[in-house]
């Protein structure tokens, strides 16, 4: 964990009364019959920065300011969101949760308990070095449109569009129990996405950054964190190569699967196949159930021997990283696939109690402060092989395959088990070379045929922590961040579909 | 305070050139559950302003934009100052004009518009008595109901003052018998769930739940396909938010003309079908004027304020208009379309009901819904996806049992070229994009040749 006292918190969030509403909810909460209550107190920025052609499309910039008070009383949730504050407007809150708690009861039958937790009471702040915030939006908008002018130069390029997201977390979270957490989290997600048109046929291809989100700040574009010079002089030329390049021929090809790509994989097909709430059914009529249910744990083989797959809230840079979770949760770290085989999955106290499990592995999470915490993805990751190979040998190893790198269309059925997914440039390996890019490709599978088909892991020089800004789940919809780590990885007779070919009549 | 005196605060407080502010006043309420018990539910008030401050003149004004929570007139003054330092320190708007100008609506000092919990007071009892029977009938219920009120208020430096009551209510509800391999669905848009009867829910579940106890394996293919009303919203909402008029000008969407413009004017397909939006149609009424927090390809904040109305989209079967700001009409010399939080499929001429359209068909599959649909090129905008929770083959006019899943690749505009048959329209629920738009009137679709890629075996 990084920093512990109170100065590592933003001044105007530490400067609300946070501890008086709490007080004074969780007393309105106790008084009322609650035997779990939690106030939550949030307060989320959130700057948008948006260049078409690096001309100024738009900048937004959002600030979330508000609490909740959940509470259980009689078995049943009940809980209530607003922005109201003074005490009495905490009172007033807490009361209509209590009265929904009341309300609902009538059509609960299954009546809530909460997995054990110790009490715990500190400050967290993420891994960054400066605050986005603290940057003039003049100095945010020249580099972007400095390097935006460069992707626009290159010959080839025809539009350029860029954004940047940064978002600022504060959470303030206390229950009944004496639990009391204050923490700070700052992510990012640049991106530049470039367009070429064949002017006569009107055929046109775009490619984007594979640079990930990440839980950094502002130095993740001007610091040594990524090669940001590299991929932006490569860029264009790949783009209209792409553009030029022969429509793959469908088929079963050996793919070795570049991180950038692999990590959203890893997040559809394991992911969030391992969410227990799902596996159970709570996600049933929106995100959908598992194939992976709990009878299963212990014995159902995900994927190839050479697999492991651990879930944690814990990694530096990590967008699902935290102290605590919205339950007041320890984070952790956890195996969800050892071996090959499914040993474990992703809880919240209400989950994890229902099934036996003597505590959560803290994944309760809420993307604002009017949504109720509900399981959210840990960072989700591949462990990479300890003595694995290069990509580099990874692909001097296959005969006659594919090189797949970005992550690019993304989709999978509601159980878990058939996916598609393309990317952002694909070449072919022919004896072990590269040997230029192909299009039209996209890679479909069923899971446990694709892990299991999983051949070679790469060494921990492969490894990269991808991610995601806007992962969705839940009744109101809730958006979480979260991230990814993957090492390259070679898969065996993958089927390979031309995407032109799929929308011809 | 109340929301049209943040707006009048905010304006009164304005010390650049130009600026528009609006204020939306935001409750909701909802029900979860799943296997015939809650599992969650809220409810939840906000108020939020947007700030739209615009620094210079003529071709180098340039925009700020601040939203936040208020809770109280201190804040006005920080989103305000917020909104304006960021206008300084922006280059010129290209989508830069003058503000709209008018008049003061006579509501728009009335209050906002509050929902509660009350809204299930029909519907929450009901459902209870639902939980009941399915229990004894050993089929389970997954599902959720929402309610959500918006009153928004805008007002600008020119005079203009507007304000408008947005209601929003969704139901969705999952069926699932025989240890959860059967599975449908069934969902309603709502203005105030009094027309929501719980009897007709029942009664479809337990009918589309019958249809599955035969159960028929069937490989990838083209299908004929019957897409009920929620299916084709989804497509068609799609292709919707890919109508930007200036990327098609551009050269980067579905709807550019090789060589250089767009692809109005073109018949996209020989059925006499019609896509328009408009803010009056009845049962999804939705804001008639502008609300930009936000400019893009077919928003622009200094169109705030603009007035709406009906505009077909496709006419006849003819490409008719794209997403139009003021700024992208006068670059692509079009009219001017803006986008409207609404959107309608009508087929001149089909009256009949889904169930005919099942009597007439020969061999075909019934989805129920689609789901995960992402784009997968841009150029034919092929579109892939999963059907869910019910495919059902049809033989001889019947429905003769319940099929696996499939993937499905195809494009929304493609596919109008091969639409045989149609329903009458009727307001439905898209259930993919339900958390970002609700307002759509759709019809059962017959298409031709629909591609099942692979099958899922999801159930």
């Amino acid at each position: 964990m990084s920093v512990h006292t109170q100065d590592a918190i933003d001044e105007e969030f530490r400067s609300l009364p946070l501890q008086a509403l709490a007080d004074a909810a969780l007393q309105a909460a106790r008084d009322g019959g609650a035997t779990y209550a939690a106030f939550r107190m949030e307060r989320i920025l959130g700057t948008s920065i948006r260049l078409r052609d690096a001309d100024v499309e738009g900048i937004n910039d959002t600030e979330d300011v508000g609490y909740s008070i959940r509470v259980i009383v009689d078995g049943t949730w009940g809980f209530a969101a607003d922005v109201g504050r003074s005490p009495a407007a905490v009172v007033r809150t807490t009361r209509r949760a209590l009265d929904l708690a009341r309300v609902s009861a009538p059509v609960n039958t299954e009546p809530v308990e909460l997995a054990p937790e110790p009490v715990h009471q500190g400050i967290w702040r993420s891994s960054y070095e400066i605050d986005p915030w603290s940057v003039p939006q003049e100095e945010k908008l020249a580099l972007l449109q400095d390097w935006s002018r460069r992707l626009l130069a290159a010959p080839g390029i025809d539009h350029v569009d860029t954004s940047l997201f940064a978002v600022k977390e504060n959470k303030f979270y206390a229950d009944l129990s004496g639990t009391v957490t204050t923490q700070q989290r700052v992510r990012m997600f640049p991106e530049f996405d470039a367009v070429t048109i064949n002017a006569d046929t009107g055929a046109f291809e775009t490619m984007g950054t594979i640079a990930p989100p990440v839980g950094r700040g502002w130095e993740y574009l001007t610091g040594p964190g990524y090669d940001w010079a590299t991929e932006l002089a490569a860029l264009p030329g790949w783009l209209v190569d792409k553009l030029n390049a022969p429509s793959v021929e469908p088929g079963r090809y050996d793919v070795v699967i570049d991180p950038s790509n692999l990590w959203l994989t890893i997040h559809e097909s394991i992911g969030h196949a391992t969410e227990l709430d799902r596996a159970l059914g709570y996600e049933a009529n929106y995100a959908g159930m598992s194939f992976a249910t709990p009878d299963k744990l212990g014995t159902l083989q995900y994927g190839s021997s050479i697999m492991h797959i651990t879930g944690d809230r814990t990694v530096e840079n990590g967008l699902s990283s935290v102290g605590w979770d919205d339950e007041g949760v320890q984070a952790q770290s956890f195996d969800i696939v050892k071996e090959g085989v499914l040993v474990g999955y992703q809880l919240d106290r209400r989950i994890a109690s229902r099934v036996g499990y003597e505590r959560s592995n803290g994944c309760a999470f809420a993307d604002s402060p009017g949504h109720v915490p509900i399981q959210r993805m840990a960072n989700v990751s591949l462990q990479p092989a300890v003595n694995g190979p290069s990509t580099e040998q990874m692909i001097a190893d296959v005969e006659d395959g594919l090189y797949i790198v970005g992550d690019k269309s993304w989709s999978i059925d509601m159980q878990r088990y058939n996916f598609q997914f393309t990317g952002q440039r694909f070449f072919r390996i022919k004896s072990g070379q590269l040997a230029g890019q192909v299009k039209d490709v996209a890679y479909q599978a069923t899971t446990t045929d694709f892990w299991g088909s999983m051949a070679v892991v790469g060494g921990p020089d492969t490894y990269v922590l991808g991610g995601a800004f806007n992962c969705g789940k839940a009744q109101p919809g809730q958006v979480a961040p979260v991230s990814h780590g993957a090492p390259s990885a070679t898969f065996t007779a993958v089927n390979i579909l031309n995407t032109a070919a799929e929308g011809a009549r | 305070m109340r929301p049209h005196e943040i707006v009048e605060t905010a304006l009164a407080q304005c010390t650049v050139d130009a600026m528009t502010v609006i204020c939306e006043e935001h409750s909701q309420t909802n029900l979860r559950w799943a296997a015939n018990t809650l599992t969650t539910n809220g409810v939840m008030r906000s108020v939020d302003m947007t700030v739209v401050a615009i620094a210079g003149s003529g071709k180098g004004r340039a925009a700020g934009v601040a939203s936040a929570s208020v809770a109280d007139a201190s804040d006005v003054a920080a989103i305000v100052s917020r909104a304006e330092a960021a206008a300084r320190a922006s280059d010129p708007s290209p989508d830069a004009g003058d503000l709209i100008a008018g008049s003061i609506s006579d509501a728009f000092d009335t209050a906002p518009e509050e929902t509660s919990p009350d809204v299930f007071a029909q519907f929450a009892p009901a459902l209870g008595d639902w939980f009941g029977r399915a229990r004894d009938a050993k089929f389970e219920l997954f599902g959720f109901a929402e309610h959500e009120m918006t009153t928004t208020y805008l007002g600008n430096t020119a005079g203009l003052r507007l304000r408008h009551v947005q209601p929003t209510g969704r139901l969705e509800i999952t069926g699932k018998s025989d240890g959860r391999k059967r599975s449908t669905w069934v969902g309603r848009s709502t203005r105030d769930f009094l027309d929501i009867d719980v009897d007709a829910l029942d009664t479809e579940v337990a009918t589309q739940l019958g249809w599955a106890e035969r159960s028929i394996a069937l490989d990838p293919g083209r299908y004929e396909v019957l897409l009920p009303p929620s299916a084709v919203a989804d497509l068609m909402v799609y292709l919707y938010w890919n109508n930007a008029a200036r990327d098609a000008a551009e050269g980067r969407t579905v709807f550019s003309r090789p060589g250089g413009g767009t692809r109005i004017g073109d018949q996209l397909t020989e059925s006499p079908l019609s896509l328009f939006s408009d803010p009056a149609y009845p049962g999804m009424q939705c804001s008639p004027f502008v609300v930009a927090h936000a400019s893009g390809s077919t928003d622009s904040v200094y169109d705030n304020g603009l007035p709406l109305q009906r505009t077909a989209w496709i006419d006849n079967g003819q490409l008719a208009a794209l997403g139009q700001t003021r700024h992208s009409a006068a670059l692509t010399s079009g009219a001017l379309t803006p986008m409207v939080d609404n959107v309608a499929l009508e087929v001149a001429g089909a009256n009949s009901s889904t169930a005919d359209l099942i009597a007439s068909t020969e061999r075909g599959l019934l989805l129920t819904t689609l789901w995960y649909i992402r784009e997968v090129d841009a150029q034919t905008l092929l579109l892939t996806g999963l059907t869910r929770d019910g495919v059902y083959l049809v033989e001889g006019g019947e429905v003769v049992g319940a099929v696996n899943n499939f993937r499905f690749n195809e494009s929304p505009v493609d596919l109008l070229s091969r639409v045989v048959g149609a329903s009458a329209t009727e307001v439905t629920l898209p259930r993919e994009w339900s958390d970002f738009f609700t307002r759509a009137a759709m019809p059962t679709l017959r298409v031709a040749d629909f591609n099942m890629s692979t099958v899922s075996q999801a159930s």
